[in-house]
């Protein structure tokens, strides 16, 4: 803060701007970045969440690096991640697309696809799940043997159930930003396109998703690091079960500190997570380029 | 006097507020110094409401003196309270189920030493059932004021299936897996499990580790002997499980069934499936939820059955021999004193044990034997009374027994036991690891 206040002689529109960040800077600071170096701190101790907090060296992550739990948790984060990602991106395109037409019925469907952003995921998650009750749900009141399936209860499934969970959440979220997306690009290039004969495949393939390069990445930059950190849902749908086929690595994390009450290797994980979730973030960004405020329109 | 507000002052106190309101609303009531005691129990009827009766009755008769009461569901009460109390923010009076949860209490110096209360107050100790105690005690310091009821964990059935299908109660396991294809060619489920919640897996544990091994194989473990769960006794009940899921014995989608939604006990008062394992609790459930299901004489209710070849004695049960209740060493004077007070002229008073008998639970006071020969549900409350002081040996429920870690490991495991993902010998290596010494 003496850093700002030292700005504060210099008068005009521009001494302010520093205050302005000041309410973010302070929430960022106080929940993520103190938080953050607690727990780098708490993965190189032993405590059990009641009792007293002993150091203890690298014990915590001895014990998490050489648990087969671990890769296993990172595999289904990183199968959860890509096949949500692979579900949703098409999917919000092609819904963002519709969206972006100026027709009224377009406008009336873009509110109905938004309801499922408004729930909580905790509400989702139990309605889905009362849904899905093999004996009192669904398929068994309705008495249609197809949906009647052991949902949650077998490892394929209830992997599958999760993400189409998540994807029936967000997808609506992810078309909105596309629908911004196709709604920027100028009216001009579809009408060149028209001249010279393009259809609307065409127009689609050749103008609208190159046009959306960005937001592609925006939105996958999104869905990447956000399913990293899918809990709730996860949570309440299966708890990580049957076993562990549906145990993310933040699901592994709040079990080991809250159920076992192992707070260092939770604590490893957290750290494990947040060098995850920093180097997808990263490697993304490199993917659009190095030139991305550059203009979009160039070369079309 | 006069208050002089600056536009700055009014701005910074606009902008402050909320981020402090935010803060503060991010832990539940903790501690604090002033005000009453606070309380925290799990909710859910018909129990919660005879726990909040009996807060509802101090408060009246000691208006100086008040508790105040917060519910919460049971599995998401287990890691609350671990957390409220790591972080110093714990209810006065802690509602637990004693063992090894309530020794990492201890250990961590959180909460107090109520043995120099009992010496005081020795009739508060006199009216209870002696056995309750034990799993009160750590070191030889009591640590929790024994509460409510005792809960062993019973076989149920309903007749009406059996009747149906016309077939009789097991009396041992062999008759168990000759039932089994006989309700799954009907298309009953042979038993209802509530899976997902894996403590519900372990009571069959529980009681295979006993009827086929004794006591003393458990025990082995809770005295941290190595390799105690490759025990060969232990090893055959851990196999016997596995046989069981294997054909079938358990309802469809078992390990997607919440125990806190109830839905496994549905299962059984609809007819669903013919057998349950669970609490004494789930009597009470039963009769509030199953209509006539309970009053008409549906369901039927024996312990748990002898294993052919095994060392157990039949009479043996496990369970939660009581609730427990502990105070928080981290309390204000005044709140302790309050809670010390509840202990001695609030917990199960005599409105309170008629509301437990009512609801088909047999309170641990003793000298109520003709209170539940009156009782309308007479007959089980005397089928649950007669296996808690008849039985040679009271389990107390694993997960409760154990440290959380090894228990959080144990569930783990029983629930890839019943997947089938798992081989007895995994079980045991795996469970050797943390629990041996």
């Amino acid at each position: 803060m003496s850093v700002l206040i030292s700005h504060q002689p210099r008068r005009g529109p521009r001494s302010i701007l520093p205050w302005l960040a000041a309410p973010a800077l302070v929430v960022f600071v106080g929940f993520a970045v103190i938080p953050l170096v607690g727990v780098f701190a708490l993965s190189f101790t032993t405590w059990d969440g009641i009792g007293g907090i002993h150091p203890s060296g690298l014990t915590s992550w001895r014990a998490v690096l050489t648990d087969p739990g671990l890769p296993h948790a990172l595999g289904v984060t990183f199968l959860v991640m890509a096949v949500s990602w692979a579900v949703q991106t098409p999917l919000s395109i092609l819904l963002g697309t519709f969206m972006a037409g100026r027709q009224r019925y377009r406008a009336v469907l873009g509110v109905v696809y938004f309801v499922p952003l408004m729930l909580s995921s905790a509400a989702i998650a139990l309605a889905y799940k009362a849904l899905l009750d093999p004996n009192f749900g669904l398929g068994a009141g309705l008495k249609i043997q197809v949906l009647s399936q052991d949902w949650l209860g077998r490892p394929g499934l209830a992997f599958a159930v999760v993400v189409f969970v998540v994807s029936w959440q967000f997808i609506p979220f992810h078309s909105l930003i596309y629908q911004g997306g196709v709604q920027q690009i100028p009216k001009s290039l579809y009408e060149a396109a028209q001249l010279d004969g393009a259809g609307r495949i065409r127009q689609f393939f050749s103008i609208t998703l190159p046009q959306l390069k960005y937001t592609i990445i925006t939105s996958s930059t999104l869905m990447v690091v956000g399913s990293l950190t899918f809990f709730d849902l996860i949570f309440i749908l299966t708890e990580g079960g049957p076993g562990d086929a549906t145990r993310v690595l933040a699901l592994d994390m709040y079990k080991r500190g809250f159920q076992a009450s192992l707070m260092g290797p939770a604590s490893a994980i957290a750290v494990i997570l947040v060098l995850v979730g920093l180097a997808l973030a990263l490697l993304l960004r490199r993917l659009g380029g190095r030139d991305a405020g550059a203009s979009q329109l160039e070369g079309a | 006097m006069e208050i002089h507000l600056s536009r700055r002052t009014l701005l910074g106190l606009a902008a402050g507020v909320p981020v402090s309101a935010a803060l503060a609303a991010c832990g539940s009531s903790g501690p604090g110094t002033g005000g009453g005691a606070t309380y925290w129990y799990l909710n859910g009827q018909p129990q919660e409401g005879v726990r909040a009766g009996a807060v509802d009755a101090f408060n009246k008769a000691h208006p100086e003196e008040q508790i105040k009461d917060t519910t919460f569901q049971n599995d998401a009460y287990k890691t609350k309270i671990k957390t409220a109390i790591g972080a110093g923010r714990a209810p006065t009076v802690i509602w637990g189920w004693g063992g090894g949860t309530l020794r990492s209490y201890v250990k961590a110096g959180q909460v107090e030493d109520l043995t120099p209360f009992f010496d005081e107050h020795p009739e508060a100790k006199k009216r209870l059932l002696p056995s309750s105690f034990d799993a009160a005690t750590v070191d030889g310091k009591i640590y929790a004021m024994p509460g409510e009821t005792v809960q062993p964990i019973i076989l149920y059935y309903n007749r009406k299936v059996f009747d149906r299908v016309g077939v009789e109660p097991p009396k041992s396991w062999d008759d168990i897996m000759a039932l089994v294809p006989r309700f799954n060619a009907k298309g009953i489920a042979p038993f209802a499990l509530g899976g997902q919640s894996r403590w519900t897996n372990m009571m069959w544990l529980e009681f295979l580790f006993d009827r086929i091994g004794g006591p003393e194989v458990f025990q082995a473990v809770i005295d941290g002997e190595k390799n105690a769960w490759s025990n060969p006794r232990a090893i055959t009940a851990l196999t016997k499980v596995q046989e069981l899921v294997e054909a079938d014995g358990f309802i469809k989608g078992f390990s997607s069934i919440t125990a806190d939604s109830n839905a496994d006990q549905a299962l059984l008062y609809t007819g669903r499936a013919a057998m349950m394992l669970h609490g004494a609790w789930s009597y009470g459930i039963q009769q509030a939820r199953g209509g006539d299901f309970v009053p008409g004489g549906g369901l039927g209710y024996m312990n748990f059955p002898p294993v052919e070849g095994g060392k157990g004695d039949p009479g043996n049960t496990v369970g939660n021999p009581a609730q427990y209740l502990s105070l928080s060493s981290k309390a204000g004077s005044e709140q302790k004193k309050t809670a010390r007070e509840f202990f001695a002229k609030g917990v199960l008073q005599d409105a309170e044990v008629k509301k437990w008998i009512d609801n088909g639970s047999v309170p641990i006071r003793l000298g109520t034997e003709k209170l539940l020969a009156a009782a309308k549900n007479a007959e089980f409350l005397q089928f649950t009374y007669d296996i808690a002081t008849k039985a040679e040996v009271f389990v107390q429920s694993w997960d409760q027994a154990l440290s959380p870690t090894a228990a959080e490991t144990l569930l783990d495991n029983i629930v890839k036991l019943f997947q089938l993902s798992v081989s007895p010998k995994q079980f045991a290596d795996n469970l050797n690891a943390v629990t041996g010494t």
